[in-house]
């Protein structure tokens, strides 16, 4: 409950003794880059073949001669929108992000560089967490959508370069039935999931004391803490919204 | 001029400093000397505002920065540059940027002010043709420097350092020494050191004051500190075997 306490205090201070909107204009700007367009790769290989998978693996268990093919496709399509492109990538996304922004302030408390903003007069908080927090809300939805569409393309391949399902049957499977709120909802837990690992793996940074070696707890605390909350977070998520 | 009156602090029940005063004057050097582990860097921290004391005050030119007042803290520590024992430079950022920084965030001044006003303080801590280098491609000495820089560059009222001389070889920490002395007296600024190092003591005291387990002990300058008759003092001053050298030799005369 103290952490709990103490994690409230820090987000609140993220919005007071602001610097210049300028300032933060071109902050966001740099960590976009750092936290959005250096994980593309990362989220582009792992999305394609989790796609590529579960097409396999859902061709392999549907046996059954009366169920058509297409509901291959229909499965990766609402596997990957509902959960493999906003959850399972936020684990990863904890795992990339996560554990550089709590490296990235741990070593920057413990060389006192967060001592020297404070001496400025300079809300260390507010200069350097709310601009990762931003960022990571841009750029975090903007990743699912293409681990989304990757990750269905990689089934598309997967299913039709191995003969499981042919690429019209794909189509329509991926056409049938559709419904448009399941978007709406995976860009709700990419909001929430992002927010959740940013704010939880600067906190975890940013109350580093000690030396290099609690520079690593703290990164791997970062994102430890953040996967368990991105689980409970799916779970109301999915019982308020669904 | 920063005065502190009455400085209590404790972390976890453990008393680390008892009630300590003093008068920091304008164009001096300032030095807090003690052992390791006495509490001067917390009573640094203190002043700066880092950590809130539990009892007494910190007074800059009669502005109370403990009242609690933020916007006064606020224009205060905008007052205010220190020196970290490391140098505390921003990795991620070149020298030139490093120096720059207050400028950027704390002020609207057109760039070529700004890289103007750098270079200055850049030569005036004797480094030229390294603003484009980053923290990791300097040496220590070269990072103190720059930390001087940086702290100067806004035009403080009030410089502080951290042990400034820890790390360095006696002729860079000669330097260091007499930059911030140089520095004190030519912009008139209020500099307050915390050290351990006699050689700083005997190079820039202009006021010198002994902390022993978190109580002042002593105070008074370079010129009058082997008069001192502080059990304690002796034995930090005494330590090394040239200062018991040079005191022996002091008496056959």
């Amino acid at each position: 409950m103290k952490s709990l306490g103490k994690y409230i205090i820090f987000i609140a201070t993220l919005f007071v003794r602001r610097e210049s909107l300028g300032t933060y204009v071109r902050l966001v700007f740099d960590e976009s880059v750092k936290i959005g367009v250096n994980s593309i790769f990362i989220f582009a290989i792992v999305s394609s073949f989790m796609g590529a998978v579960t097409t396999i693996q859902t061709a392999y268990n549907l046996i059954s001669p009366l169920i058509p093919d297409y509901v291959i496709s229909l499965v990766v399509r609402d596997m990957t929108i509902l959960e493999l492109a906003p959850t399972i990538m936020a684990i990863v996304f904890a795992g990339k992000v996560g554990s550089n922004i709590a490296g990235e302030l741990g070593t920057m408390r413990i060389t006192e560089q967060i001592d020297a903003l404070e001496v400025m007069g300079i809300n260390s908080t507010s200069y350097l967490v709310l601009p990762k927090i931003i960022a990571a809300l841009f750029m975090y939805p903007m990743l699912v959508v293409l681990a989304g569409f990757l990750s269905i393309y990689g089934g598309y391949l997967a299913g039709t370069l191995t003969g499981v399902i042919t690429g019209t049957e794909f189509i329509y499977g991926i056409r049938y039935d559709f419904v448009e709120y399941n978007i709406t909802f995976a860009l709700i837990k990419s909001f929430v999931f992002a927010f959740l690992v940013a704010s939880i793996s600067a906190y975890k940074g940013f109350f580093t004391e000690g030396g290099a070696l609690e520079v690593g707890v703290a990164s791997t605390s970062a994102v430890t803490n953040s996967c368990i909350a991105i689980l409970l977070a799916d779970y109301l998520l999915a019982q308020l919204l669904l | 001029m920063i005065e502190i009156q009455n400085i209590h602090k404790s972390f976890d029940g453990k008393q680390v400093l008892h009630g300590i005063s003093a008068t920091f004057e304008q164009g001096k050097t300032n030095l807090i000397i003690g052992a390791s582990g006495t509490g001067k860097s917390v009573l640094l921290k203190n002043i700066v505002g880092l950590i809130q004391p539990d009892a007494g005050s910190v007074l800059y030119d009669g502005r109370d920065f403990t009242s609690g007042d933020k916007v006064l803290k606020t224009d205060v520590r905008r007052e205010i540059g220190m020196l970290f024992q490391g140098g505390a430079l921003f990795d991620s950022k070149n020298v030139q940027e490093n120096v720059m920084f207050p400028l950027n965030v704390l002020t609207k001044m057109p760039k070529d002010e700004k890289l103007d006003r750098v270079n200055t303080c850049l030569a005036k801590v004797g480094l030229e043709n390294v603003n484009k280098k980053m923290p990791s491609e300097i040496s220590g000495g070269m990072k103190k420097r720059v930390g001087i820089a940086r702290a100067i560059v806004n035009h403080s009222k009030y410089l502080f350092c951290d042990e400034p001389n820890s790390g360095l070889d006696p002729q860079t920490s000669i330097r260091i020494d007499n930059l911030i002395k140089e520095i004190t007296e030519e912009l008139n600024i209020t500099t307050v050191i915390v050290t351990h190092d006699m050689n700083s003591v005997m190079e820039i005291g202009d006021y010198v004051m002994f902390i022993h387990q978190g109580h002042k002990l002593w105070e008074g300058n370079n010129q009058n500190i082997f008069d001192c008759e502080v059990k304690e003092l002796e034995d930090f001053i005494f330590a090394n075997n040239l200062m018991r050298a040079i005191r022996d030799q002091n008496r056959k005369k």
